[in-house]
């Protein structure tokens, strides 16, 4: 068959640097393998370079990035791993089956830690419910967790969902897992010694997905529905057992080292492990159990759902094929673990591939796209601010609390079995999603955020904002963060300005990694999201763990009883500029300072634990999306009680009331409470604004809106 | 209490179950697989947990129904002992024959799983002597196939013979089809078998037995069954 590396998805330089190692041409088979394995999706070549640019390092940190999942410590001995990894391409292709193997793909990442899988986060971006098209992808997507997280019962506990016009023809399905895992019980991808055996538990091997990585690594096209074939079919059942299976292995001792077949199957997952432990691998395809006749190649890319690579030593495959065979799964040696550094792969006795395994993962040369900042930022019209009366405030408001973004979300959680396993605290539609780990009874705290209005407007401040909005809700809830995970969804980085913007977004998040020592422990690269329709606007979504002290409940962030005193925490006005009011309004664009200040953010965050951890605030909110009355609106609503805000007129200004950016938020603190919560914030920037009680919502002696509206309102009804 | 949680292929709520019964009573209960043919020796309670076994792919719980262990459950239903359905359990239940009727698709047509109120309707049974008749309990559902259903002279029969033990309701107690989440005719919750030792209920009791879960009103029932089986033990 004739070599066509571009067929194959290589570049001219890759090629020739595939010679340069080989010294020799590769065949058919080399090349489709290379061809998957170098594509931005498996290399990361585009940003390899930009993710070292991320703190990796604590003392709570067990396991780094490199792993399937990062590792933190969450006491007793238990650890909690957790990775987010995206599913966008295949989700706008098959909305239903992307997102559902989107979920089955990172809790076997979980799995591969030797964790067992505690709970699922879900970053949604998705497109305007206007367009007929985005409406259906959104309900397939989310039909698509739910039937998979359902059934395979992982809770979905919470997550971040988002809407915009440039996810119409390419919204973003950005999954995190987090899972338990004993602390002298990790399984690692990098102790696997000649000799072992290579075993593949779970489904059959089909024609399903091949070559997916690569499809993930270019634009969306219009002939894109063309691409069924690329997305794979999930299995929840399937997954489920394998799951139980692999931890039952495990737990008689049974793993050397384990592996998840995601993007590129066997020949990632076992190429990996020789690689990452410095020994070569041999598959013999002709062992691996199928569900069609396939060619060696198409057996090496196979995305088939629901499988694992296990490592193990020969005397152990009875016991381990006996627990399958009890799981009725598959469960077949298809090769052992070399000594001679090389990923070969063997079919009818010949050899059909054989590569160095460091060059199959790890040889692509990065890639050094320009980056370009962009030079003529579009100004958008701005109407400008004034003081504000209550009609128009009334107005606003109201239309902020029916914003898809910021309305109940609860037609989609609600199809989310979010209380199986018996551990979720905090449930979904709040600040912070909480979870107890059973085996140690500590409470884990996580959130999701995303704002790509703000990485549009400055890609580092944005980015550094995202990453505050996911841990200023745990530090008001009353935990400290102990890692982030992330996924950088990107339009292609061929684009100069599309590159300095992605640059720009990691230099954010990194400083603020650095600079309020929460490590990135895992993460994900999603690019070339855009179609012909356009791109996407920058999109890193940030997940972040947080652990609650022992014997501490979380810090409710939704109630009130009606007496108690309002205070606000931080600056008086917020920033307009990318927030939502801005955006509905089109007045303030340009209103307020926006900055990123980890002096005020550290002093933020001890102030807030302090005031949780001595329990001198009966709720606590951050201010987010759509301000200081939004967040006021949220927990009327959810109280089914009214406030009032002492405010003179010079002070009601749209930033004040709807103003974002920094950290912000509003306190409900009782009168026995009032001194130790002041002395708390001496210091820092605190008033007093007013106090709940009464069934509206006033400014002064003036009624904005009743609590009755206002729950109508956020309901959509 | 000597419990047994049978565990079939796509199980998920077996260990939430063990969990709940062990931090109400402080009791370990046993997983047993469903390839067994035999309960283990002096099992009092039999729980059939909730979850997808073997994916739901057929009718839930059609196929559980045909597991090796069914038989051993069906003699110790026989025998007198208590058995409980939970969720997919209740489907496994009313596919074994052991209860009447069948659990059909939401009306709603999506999974619910959401803090419902049901009304407990007799306090006269080994599950829920614990409780008052007419207490509304707090306990979530989770499910897409919790509509109960019944052809009209068997619903008659089942509703005169008394065998409804739990009713959706209102926070405050009221029954109506506005508080049924699922349309289960006559808001029907969970029934028991004639002789009121086996009992199926699309409510999951063991998702509200530690107030830190948001609500305890599942716990009487672990204890209802637990001071049962101690009566029994004496007599």
């Amino acid at each position: 068959m004739k070599t066509d590396f571009r067929s194959a998805g290589l570049t001219a330089s890759e090629y020739s640097a595939i010679r340069e190692l080989l010294q020799r041409e590769p065949n058919f088979a080399e090349l489709r393998i290379l061809g998957v394995m170098w594509s931005e999706h498996c290399s990361y070549k585009s940003t390899r370079r930009l993710l070292s640019l991320f703190p990796k390092d604590g003392e709570q940190v067990v396991q780094g990035p490199g792993e399937n999942a990062g590792i933190v410590d969450a006491g007793d001995g238990w650890g909690i791993a957790f990775k987010v990894e995206s599913h966008n391409h295949p989700s706008a292709v098959a909305p239903y089956q992307g997102a559902a193997t989107g979920v089955g793909g990172i809790i076997r990442d979980i799995l591969a830690m030797g964790a067992r899988p505690a709970a699922l986060m879900d970053g949604l971006c998705l497109g305007l419910k206007t367009s007929s098209r985005a409406a259906a992808l959104a309900d397939g997507i989310v039909k698509g967790i739910a039937g998979y997280g359902n059934a395979v019962g992982v809770p979905t506990i919470g997550g971040k969902t988002l809407y915009s016009e440039c996810y119409n023809g390419n919204p973003l399905v950005n999954a995190m897992c987090l899972g338990t895992v004993k602390l002298d019980n990790i399984v690692s991808s990098r102790t696997a010694l000649p000799g072992h055996l290579a075993v593949l538990i779970g489904s059959r091997t089909g024609r399903d997905g091949i070559a997916g990585a690569a499809f993930a690594s270019s634009e969306l096209s219009d002939d894109t529905r063309s691409s069924r074939p690329q997305v794979q079919i999930g299995d929840p059942f399937v997954e489920k057992l394998l799951i139980e299976c692999c931890l039952e292995i495990h737990s008689k001792g049974l793993i050397v080292a384990m592996q998840d077949m995601g993007a590129a199957g066997i020949t990632s997952s076992s190429s990996e492990i020789a690689a990452k432990s410095g020994t070569g691998i041999r598959i013999e395809a002709d062992l691996v159990p199928l569900r069609e006749k396939m060619e060696p190649w198409e057996i090496a890319l196979s995305e088939s759902q629901e499988r694992m690579l296990l490592i193990a030593e020969p005397e152990h495959l009875d016991e381990i094929g006996s627990i399958a065979a009890k799981w009725q799964l598959e469960c077949a040696a298809i090769g052992e673990v070399t000594d001679d550094g090389l990923f070969v792969m063997t079919s009818g006795g010949s050899t059909v591939v054989s590569l160095p395994a460091e060059m199959v993962g790890g040889g692509c040369p990065p890639v050094l796209w320009p980056s370009k900042r962009p030079s003529s930022e579009t100004t958008l019209p701005d109407g400008g601010t004034g003081p504000l009366d209550s009609s128009v405030i009334r107005e606003t408001l109201a239309a902020i609390l029916r914003d898809p973004g910021i309305s109940d979300k609860s037609a989609i959680y609600k199809q989310y079995d979010y209380m199986v396993q018996t551990g979720t605290v905090v449930p979904p539609g709040r600040s912070v999603s909480v979870f107890r780990v059973r085996q140690n009874g500590r409470l884990i705290g996580v959130t999701m955020e995303a704002d790509p209005w703000k990485c549009s407007i400055d890609p580092f401040k944005g980015a550094a904002e995202t990453f505050l909005k996911a841990l200023r809700p745990l530090w008001l809830s009353g935990a400290a963060h102990l890692g982030m995970t992330n996924c950088l969804n990107y339009p292609s980085p061929e684009n100069p300005e599309n590159f300095w913007v992605l640059e720009e977004s990691v230099k954010g998040l990194a400083a603020v990694a650095g600079d309020l020592s929460c490590p990135v422990v895992s993460g994900n690269v999603s690019l070339y999201n855009e179609n012909p329709e356009g791109k996407i606007m920058p999109t890193p979504m940030v997940g972040v763990v947080g652990l609650f002290e022992k014997n501490l409940l979380p810090l409710e962030d939704q109630s009130a009883s009606g007496r108690e005193d309002i205070f606000l925490a931080g600056d008086l006005p917020g920033a307009l500029e990318g927030s939502l009011f801005a955006r509905l309004t089109g007045n303030g664009v340009h209103e307020g300072r926006i900055s990123y200040d980890p002096a005020k953010e550290s002093s933020f965050m001890s102030r807030a634990l302090e005031t949780a951890r001595g329990d001198l605030a009966t709720c606590a909110r951050p201010i987010a999306g759509g301000g200081l009355l939004t967040a006021l609106s949220r927990i009327c609503i959810s109280s089914n009680m009214g406030l009032t805000l002492l405010l003179e007129p010079p002070e009601i200004t749209p930033g004040l009331l709807f103003g974002e950016w920094g950290p912000r938020a509003v306190y409900l603190v009782p009168e026995g409470s009032l001194n130790g919560f002041l002395e708390t914030w001496d210091g820092f920037p605190v008033k007093k604004i007013g106090f709940t009680g009464g069934s509206s919502l006033s400014i002064g002696d003036r009624e904005i809106l009743p609590v009755k509206k206002m729950q109508k309102c956020w309901r959509v009804e | 209490m000597n419990t047994s949680v049978i565990v079939f292929p796509g199980s998920n709520c077996d260990l939430d179950v063990v969990h709940a019964i062990s931090s109400a009573l402080g009791t370990q209960a046993d997983l047993v697989w469903h390839d067994d043919n035999e309960l283990p020796q002096g099992t009092e309670l039999v729980v059939l947990p909730g979850g997808f076994s073997y994916g739901d792919y057929l009718r839930c719980g059609a196929m559980a129904a045909k597991s090796p262990i069914i038989r051993a459950v069906i003699e110790h239903a026989g025998s007198g002992l208590p058995v409980l359905g939970i969720c997919n359990g209740f489907q496994v239940l009313t596919e074994t024959g052991l209860l009447p009727g069948a659990l059909l698709a939401n009306r709603t047509l999506s999974f619910i799983c959401d803090f419902c109120h049901v009304r407990v309707e007799r306090n006269d049974t080994p599950f829920t002597s614990l409780y008052r008749k007419g207490q509304v309990l707090r306990i979530p559902i989770a499910h897409y196939e919790g509509m109960y259903f019944l052809p009209g002279d068997e619903l008659a029969k089942i509703e005169t013979a008394n065998r409804i033990v739990f009713r959706y309701c209102s926070p405050e107690g009221e029954v109506d089809d506005s508080f049924s989440p699922n349309g289960a005719l006559n808001c029907i919750a969970g029934i028991t078998n004639e002789a009121g030792n086996v009992l199926g209920m699309m409510p999951h009791p063991e998702r509200a037995s530690e107030s830190i879960l948001g609500s305890v009103d599942g716990l009487p029932l672990w204890q209802s069954l637990s001071r049962w089986l101690e009566g029994r033990n004496r007599s």
